[in-house]
């Protein structure tokens, strides 16, 4: 999801309206009810001297806990080792997310929002609750507020040497009323925000395998389904014999709902191997049949003869075309992807007549409390969603269907509420089960004068929309346009006179997804390899070629300046090694990243990536490092060998040996991240990671191989037919 | 019947023998922290040490493990573990976590075998774990300081 086109000022206008809010739940939200105890809706102070952040975004391993926790705690004046960090309730409006909606109506993580649309909310919420504690140790020492200070979580009175903990001040400070404004403190004031060193918070938990994530709930009671679904997308339930699974020890009830049949049982063995029992057959009248190879030379035609809606025009590309001296065509291909998160999709449901209460992983919790009031046919306030961590998303649990969730409750409604139902998807259900990033077909012609200037640019995209059809459609949809699969073209990141780029939806029976940074998977590919290819057809360098078109773009200035002089760019390499670059911004964050590769027995080798980024104020600069790390992994994993494909219809992969992920032995033996610095408010880092690396090794097998790569994954690719299967 | 012996506590299941050890730790015994992944032997989050050796538990039938060692994440404890999961910490070395638990199984039996591991050692034993944040950068850094801690010779 991308953040709305909000101006900053609208923003952070808006986001004071959110904080007079938070002023208002003042009380209601996150009270413990015990003891002396100082909580608002972001934060609760306790009197062992804990600070509690409640989070409002998932922690899916991007580090949102900590990051949120650091705008409440630096505000606050709190000291590191005092803050805990846990996810908010679900429901109240102090918890939306303010990018998607000013209004705090829609609670969800995704698109890199979290800091974004947090930084003055948290920061204020921090500020608030600090001044609170000052108030209400003036009062108890009968001195000015003004001659109060704190630091590292200690309130002082330095003329009379007096101090208190926040703990000991929590209970007066939580029977104040809550200040109407606050003041921020200036960057130069941060002790936590931008500081090195922090630990994340999740760190010991997680190391100690202490930490519960949603598919490990457990309840008394509890049954654990698995569901059937069909083999083909779109298919319904025509028949089922279910006498063979009922057999097996430990299976306590079979029931059919509208995505297929599920097994219930005492545990998930019984239940998975109650599922290989059951006999079904499937209605496939409506299904999707058709295999990649025809689902390929559909998307051709469409991208030759298909209608087409603009995403952008400017200039005339048809009187461009014809006067640039050097032409350059290419066809891209992008394979269907799974977001295959280590913890499979999962969720526990307790249903009565008048409650359902569910834990989950969520990532898009206001979408996934309406669909399990549309199941039940209960109001949305009777529903009670608790967000658990999740083992990895990727975008998957963020959801506008929520089926998962869907599934949960409506296995549990047909059990009647019987028995807390636990929901588990097995991998070969992850992998299967649809909500894929969309295959692409994108055909690219560009044209460079006589200078070697890129002059005009034409795009056609053929990839099914995401978001159309869905609640985001009006932050996402222009003119019919779903952003989600066709943003961030070269049109939109280089000065680039002429361009038309267009999209074409094809009607597809694949159920499609976004999949960490969405649309920029692919734009960023078929542009930055294209980019390269013309640099070479142009006699430029690839550096100096960019750096051209991006005389009006001072941050990507930057970034790409700080990538090459860090990375060597330009320095000899030993034989054998190729040097690629690529460039895109996505979600507010410029990312740019150079991969030195090698073929070692035709086998292709990522030695060593260098990443710079601008992403405004570097909040917590060692998980900003770890999330180009990781999207660099992510997104290098998949361009190796991933690939969904389908044969008539089905699926072919079926676990983690056909859709084999990025283990150890790939990783580039050496990452540096280089970070710019900045004062503007800081963008997103979760996703804007991965869009280059793809690109970048593709770009560097170019400069060693002389032959452009247009298709991805790079395994068992014509364009690399010495790539030996993995 | 079957009696286990799981972090030094002895337990009594009462399974179907073909059951493999991950769901009796999960589903029976509540040990949740060893995790479900791909339940082939592909991914490693089902990692447990069994007599000390690091293994997947998601396909190992509870039938053949009366009177063996077995060793979660839960009861991982000892220098080695100490020194790992120190370093995991210090390095910020996790993301969604889910994969960790095993990771560090697998890391400890690494180091307690070969206290000094070359990046190929890393790479042979801990290629078996899948971490879909890419967390590997870390993991190894992670390994080569927790080894900087422990002495030089087999523990």
């Amino acid at each position: 999801m991308k953040r709305s086109a909000t101006s900053r000022r609208e923003f952070l206008r808006l986001t004071t309206l959110g904080c007079a809010g938070l002023a208002l739940g003042g009380v209601a939200v996150g009270a413990a009810g015990r003891g002396a105890i100082f909580t608002m809706p972001f934060l609760r102070i306790d009197p062992d001297n804990t600070v509690t952040v409640f989070c409002k975004h998932a922690e899916i391993g991007q580090g949102v806990w900590t990051g949120l926790s650091t705008l409440v705690a630096d505000e606050l004046d709190a000291d590191w080792s005092q803050i805990r960090a846990e996810s908010s309730p679900t429901g109240p409006l102090a918890y939306g997310n303010l990018a998607w909606d000013p209004t705090g109506h829609l609670q969800g993580t995704g698109g890199s929002t979290s800091i974004f649309n947090s930084w003055v909310q948290l920061r204020e919420a921090g500020a608030t609750a600090r001044a609170m504690l000052v108030s209400a140790a003036a009062a108890r020492w009968g001195v000015p507020p003004a001659e109060i200070t704190v630091t590292a979580g200690v309130v002082t009175h330095a003329p009379s040497a007096r101090r208190a903990t926040f703990g000991e001040l929590a209970g007066a400070a939580g029977r104040l009323p809550v200040p109407e404004a606050v003041t921020l403190k200036a960057a130069r004031a941060f002790t936590l925000i931008g500081r090195e060193g922090l630990s994340r918070l999740d760190g010991p938990a997680k190391t100690r395998g202490q930490e519960p994530y949603g598919i490990d709930q457990r309840l008394p009671g509890l049954k654990i389904a698995v569901l059937a679904r069909p083999p083909r997308f779109g298919s319904t339930l025509k028949s089922v014999d279910a006498s063979a699974a009922k057999a097996i020890k430990g299976v306590v009830e079979v029931v059919a709902i509208d995505r297929g049949v599920a097994v219930l049982a005492d545990n998930t063995w019984a239940a998975i191997r109650g599922r290989d029992a059951l006999r079904i057959e499937w209605d496939e009248t409506a299904a999707e049949t058709r295999g990649s190879g025809a689902l390929l030379a559909e998307f051709r035609r469409l991208a030759q003869t298909g209608e087409a809606l603009d995403v952008v025009q400017r200039g005339s590309t048809e009187a461009a075309l014809a006067a640039a001296t050097t032409r350059v065509a290419a066809e891209f291909e992008f394979p269907y992807l799974a977001h295959a998160p280590l913890e499979p999709l999962s969720a526990t449901c307790v249903l009565s007549a008048d409650r359902c209460e569910i834990w989950a992983g969520s990532q898009l919790q206001s979408g996934d409390v309406l669909n399990a009031a549309a199941v039940t046919g209960l109001r949305p306030d009777q529903i009670l969603l608790h967000t658990l961590a999740s083992g990895g998303s990727f975008g998957r649990r963020a959801n506008p269907g929520s089926d998962f969730i869907r599934e949960t409750v409506a296995i549990a409604k047909a059990t009647g509420g019987r028995y807390p139902v636990k929901l588990i998807w097995t991998r070969e259900d992850d992998l299967q089960g649809g909500m894929y990033r969309p295959m692409n077909l994108h055909r690219l012609e560009a044209g460079l004068d006589a200078h070697g200037q890129l002059t005009v640019l034409r795009q056609r995209i053929v990839g099914q929309a995401i978001t159309l059809g869905t609640p985001f459609a009006a932050l996402t949809v222009k003119n019919g346009v779903d952003v989600m699969a066709t943003g961030g073209s070269a049109a939109e990141q280089y000065a680039i006179p002429n361009c038309h780029v267009t999209w074409t939806n094809p009607q597809v029976g694949i159920p499609v997804l976004w999949w960490r940074s969405v649309e920029h998977t692919h734009m960023a590919f078929s542009k930055e390899v294209l980019m390269d290819e013309l640099a070479r057809r142009a006699g430029q360098d690839p550096l100096t070629f960019r750096l051209a078109l991006l005389k009006d773009n001072p941050r990507a200035t930057a970034v790409l300046t700080l990538v090459a002089a860090k990375s060597g760019w330009g320095t000899p390499l030993p034989a054998g090694v190729g040097r690629g670059l690529a460039l895109q911004e996505s979600f507010g964050t410029v990312v740019a990243q150079v991969a030195e590769v090698r073929l070692v027995d035709g086998a292709l080798r990522v030695d060593r990536v260098t990443c710079a980024l601008d992403c405004g104020v570097a909040v917590n600069p060692d998980v900003i490092r770890a999330q180009m790390e990781g999207g660099i992994g992510f997104g290098l994993g998949a361009a190796l060998r991933n690939e969904i494909t389908l044969t008539d219809g089905r699926v072919d992969q079926r676990n983690f040996d056909g859709y084999p992920p990025l283990r150890m032995t790939d990783m580039p033996k050496r990452i540096d991240v280089h970070i710019v610095p900045s004062t503007n408010p800081p963008t997103g880092v979760g996703e804007p990671g991965v869009p280059p690396i793809a690109p970048a090794v593709a770009n560097a097998l170019f400069a060693l191989t002389g032959k452009p790569v247009r298709k991805l994954p790079l395994q068992g690719n014509g364009d690399m037919p010495n790539f030996p299967s993995a | 019947m079957i009696t286990l012996n799981i972090n030094d506590r002895t337990v009594e299941v009462d399974v179907d023998p073909a059951m493999p050890l991950l769901w009796v730790l999960r589903d029976v015994l509540g040990l949740t922290s060893t995790k479900y992944g791909c339940g082939a032997a592909l991914c490693g989050a089902c990692t447990v040490q069994l007599n000390g050796q690091a293994t997947r538990s998601c396909v190992l039938p509870v039938s053949a493990l009366a009177g063996q060692r077995i060793t979660t994440i839960e009861g991982l404890t000892g220098p080695v573990a100490l020194a790992v999961q120190n370093a995991w910490i210090q390095g910020n070395v996790v993301q969604c976590g889910y994969c960790q638990g095993g990771q560090v199984l697998a890391a400890v039996t690494l180091l307690t075998a070969n206290p000094r591991p070359a990046d190929a050692d890393i790479d042979a034993a801990m290629s078996g774990n899948v971490c879909r944040c890419a967390t590997y950068y870390r993991i190894r850094a992670a390994i080569h300081a927790a080894a900087s801690t422990l002495p030089e010779t087999s523990t």
